[in-house]
């Protein structure tokens, strides 16, 4: 695989363009740890603070759906996984069929939240856009405006993930070749997203 | 193909059980105890998907440090906010 990597400027040989890549991506990830995990930190401090208010807030939120949403997203990046393998074996059509999946499972994932946003408007969840004006409670309100802000943050990475898939998608379909080290890091890239939602699932929904 | 279809399908069926796992919990009467089996479950599914899928198994000691350093980072982040909030 490493030497049909193209080579670039300022890499003499495919192993250190290899390694560079790979902690590039690293390093962009890193920032993304820190971007979610402000999230997360608000998340813990509203639990120590506010356990009550935040179990009771919790508890109104489907934890079916959510759970059912975990398993398409790990099974996402279960077919992700196989379509870097795949590129790393030279077998370009398992991995477009396996990268179609990835779209499918990342696509029925965004619809099963719009269908849980509808829901949570319905039941008056949504912070300023639900008529009614519910929970009163602030400290309800707080954990609402946190799933809310959480999990579309979270929504935004997956469709930029489904939108590099369906590029890289094209540039496989185009030329095949030279494509494993691109498709590798387009998988770091989604199986991130996959973790942000295994940290946010239990925090949001499984308050109990 | 099957020898690296294998560890993945693994991994995968680990997460699901896993998944299955934290929400029994989440059912349990273990009071307190309960948000940390959850997060210790998060740790181990997240550490699966790093350790197969983003294939930190396969890499050297200078890319898990670079993966792992924002964590460290965010470590302290929360553990100097809990220390606020808790002794305050």
């Amino acid at each position: 695989m490493a030497e049909r990597l193209k080579l670039r400027e300022p890499f003499a040989d495919p192993a250190h363009q290899a390694a560079a890549d790979r902690m590039g991506m690293f390093v962009f990830l890193g920032t993304e740890v820190m971007l979610f995990g402000g999230i997360l930190a608000v998340a813990l401090a509203d639990r120590i603070r506010h356990p009550e208010a935040m179990i009771a807030a919790s508890s109104r939120l489907d934890l079916w759906l959510g759970g059912i949403n975990t398993a398409v997203l790990l099974t996402s990046s279960l077919a992700m996984a196989i379509a870097v393998a795949a590129m790393h074996q030279d077998r370009p059509r398992v991995a477009l069929g396996a990268l179609s999946a990835t779209v499918a499972l990342g696509l029925a994932f965004l619809g099963l939240k719009a269908l849980e946003y509808g829901q949570d408007y319905a039941d008056g969840l949504m912070p300023a856009l639900a008529p009614p004006a519910e929970p009163t409670d602030p400290a309800q309100a707080l954990f609402l405006n946190l799933y809310l802000a959480a999990t579309a943050l979270h929504a935004v990475h997956l469709t930029i993930g489904i939108g590099l898939v369906l590029w890289l998608a094209s540039r496989i379909a185009r030329r095949p070749e030279e494509q494993a080290m691109t498709t590798e890091l387009t998988g770091l890239y989604w199986h991130f997203v996959d973790i942000v939602w295994v940290f946010l699932y239990p925090v949001l929904y499984l308050v109990r | 193909m099957w020898s690296a279809l294998r560890p993945l399908l693994l991994t995968w069926a680990g997460l699901l059980a896993l998944l299955a796992l934290t929400i029994a919990v989440s059912f349990a009467p273990i009071g307190p105890v309960k948000p940390v089996a959850n997060m210790a479950i998060a740790v181990v599914k997240a550490g699966l998907v790093l350790w197969v899928f983003m294939h930190l198994r396969e890499r050297g000691g200078l890319l898990r440090i670079f993966a792992l350093g924002a964590v460290a980072w965010l470590v302290i982040l929360m553990a100097m906010a809990a220390t606020d909030i808790l002794t305050r």
